[in-house]
């Protein structure tokens, strides 16, 4: 399969049929008893409009933080210190733009076109990842992406992949998989600054201190504040709550950071002993709609360059297109 | 008795090669035309890298040389001895593709040289990467075939792109200034002369089948001095982004 392009008309559009326009209540009261029942829904299957719907906003916009997410790390390739690092950073980068192509394939089997979604991100109107809106700025940044970053990544994609849509479990499978192994990377460089030379440590804890707010925002609003989740977690397109993966995730790397003697920029942050869960002052959610909305640090550079890579290879897109148009050559 | 000033100068302006081959590769992670490319040039670039690390190790264990990581990112430009085909910036994907098949046939054809060698390491190496090689040469003669029969553009655009690298590639076969003949006595590897030949006989099928012309070599000047330190002007800015972390603090451990 080819693409990528956002200069091709979306070949397959319009395929909703025709009966799925109106939600046959026999029909949805069957597929949500499978639902319940764990069964996994496959591309052929029934499902209401708004399942689909709701999948590929969701899938595809898993599979655009993946390759938009490769481009702050991927500046780092070329200066990363010494060969293992370098090693390392390249293999962990190509398989994020791997999982963008998984994801991209899973979310075909919906009905839009690789190069439908790829249109929507460069036009703005399908999104990524806030987290990928801000700067790597240092080498102690690509540290805390690959650590931190990554982590959060896996409390959500371990949820998701409980999830009822049988093509994106089964590529969540596998990016959970490779996911593992980026945060052991990220996980070892993070150690090495730790506990290296002071100037290494000062490097880490400021990286720490712009990243914890993305950090925090990165499993989305408060659930108090979070709307229409309640169909989605019935139909497993949602398998846990924003604040419940924030949660899983304080509590498991909190610790962590505490212990290699590093801090954390929220005097409030604290886990409360008698219910078992986290405190936290609650980051700035302005911002958070502000970056989502394209007021960003990097939106624009981001999309500049995903755009700079679509209009430089749109000849050789066109050229796997036609694969079958032979030159004329010359008789005499 | 090997000649280990002739081996040390062979090492590097191999284990070079490869490493500047490897971050211009590395450079197309997440810009390639299809994702499928990302993938492609980033699995590239790994083996390629991987390759330099492997003969700067070389370098270290067996002929007193310093630390690969050391020796890789701390040298200064004048003592690299990369050839200026690889130091040339990506440009478009025509152009990577074309030095990619050009540079990846060249190497296939001096990895396969070493297996014979007097050379041990050579000999174990070589065995390695064969297979890795057999991917690269694969790929970019997949490549450089479709993209060469799929409608005029693209087909201009490989012969323009042949035009441009032609008599840079030919530039890697830049015989040493005093090594090439104790090498060729010791039974180290043929010589570049000898290298060049059989890389010609190797890309050229490939080229007929693409409808590629290629250029009258006879006419051709290949472009030397990277062997002995003269550079493009685009290896100094490489250099200083690839040494930028390390750099900070060499003593450190990253």
């Amino acid at each position: 399969m080819y693409g990528g392009g956002y200069i091709f008309d979306e070949p397959n559009r319009n395929q909703l049929r025709e009966e799925q326009q109106h939600d046959e209540p026999e029909k949805l009261a069957a597929f949500e008893e499978r639902i319940a029942k764990g069964e996994k829904i496959e591309p052929g299957d029934w499902m209401p409009v708004e399942y689909r719907r709701q999948l590929i906003r969701l899938i595809e916009q898993h599979a655009h933080s993946e390759i938009i997410g490769a481009l702050p790390e991927g500046t780092w390739i070329t200066r990363a210190p010494g060969f293992k690092r370098k090693l390392a950073l390249i293999a962990k980068v190509q398989d994020e733009i791997g999982h963008g192509q998984l994801l991209y394939n899973a979310a075909e089997t919906l009905g839009k076109s690789r190069e439908a979604m790829i249109n929507d991100l460069l036009s703005g109107k399908s999104k990524y990842s806030n987290v990928f809106n801000y700067p790597a700025e240092t080498w102690a940044d690509v540290a805390v992406i690959g650590f931190l970053i990554d982590a959060a990544a896996i409390v959500n994609q371990v949820a998701n992949a409980k999830g009822s849509y049988g093509p994106y479990c089964r590529a969540l499978e596998r990016i959970c998989y490779e996911e593992s192994f980026h945060l052991k990377q990220g996980h070892d460089a993070f150690i090495e600054l730790a506990t290296g030379t002071p100037a290494q440590k000062e490097m880490l804890q400021d990286a720490l201190n712009r990243w914890w707010q993305p950090i925090m925002h990165f499993f989305g609003p408060p659930d108090k504040s979070s709307s229409h989740s309640e169909k989605l977690m019935q139909w497993k397109v949602k398998m846990a709550s924003n604040d419940d993966m924030r949660n899983q995730f304080l509590e498991s790397y909190v610790p962590k950071i505490w212990e290699l003697g590093l801090t954390l920029p929220d005097p409030a942050l604290r886990k409360n002993a008698e219910t078992g869960r986290w405190e936290y002052t609650d980051p700035d959610w302005d911002e958070f709609f502000r970056v989502i909305n394209g007021g960003g640090p990097c939106n624009m550079e981001r999309l500049q360059v995903r755009k700079w890579a679509e209009e430089k290879g749109r000849w050789v897109r066109k050229a796997l297109m036609k694969p079958t148009e032979k030159r004329v050559l010359p008789v005499a | 008795m090997m000649n280990n000033a002739a081996l040390t100068d062979l090492i590097i302006k191999m284990a070079d090669d490869e490493l500047i081959q490897g971050h211009r590769n590395s450079e197309w992670t997440g810009l390639g035309p299809v994702m499928e490319e990302d993938i492609a040039f980033s699995s590239m670039a790994q083996d390629k890298i991987g390759h330099a690390w492997a003969l700067y190790r070389i370098l270290h264990e067996d002929l007193g040389g310093k630390h690969p990581d050391t020796f890789a990112f701390l040298r200064p430009e004048k003592e690299f001895k990369s050839s200026h085909l690889v130091e040339m910036p990506n440009g478009e994907y025509d152009f990577s593709l074309m030095r990619h098949f050009l540079f990846d046939l060249a190497e296939a054809i001096r990895y396969e040289s070493l297996q014979d060698s007097s050379y041990e390491p050579f000999r174990l190496l070589s065995k390695k990467v064969k297979g890795e090689l057999k991917y690269h040469t694969l790929h970019a003669n997949a490549w450089i075939m479709q993209l060469s029969r799929a409608g005029e553009e693209s087909y201009d655009r490989m012969q323009q792109a042949l035009n441009q690298t032609i008599a840079l590639a030919a530039g890697i076969f830049e015989p040493s200034q005093h090594y090439e003949e104790a090498l060729i006595d010791d039974k180290v590897y043929p010589g570049e002369k000898e290298l060049y030949h059989r890389w010609l006989d190797r890309i050229y099928p490939v080229l007929v089948k693409a409808s590629l012309n290629l250029p009258e070599m006879s006419a051709i000047v290949p472009v030397y001095g990277g062997r002995h330190g003269l550079h493009t002007p685009h290896l100094q800015p490489l250099l200083k982004e690839m040494s930028e972390v390390f750099n900070l603090d060499a003593e450190a451990s990253w």
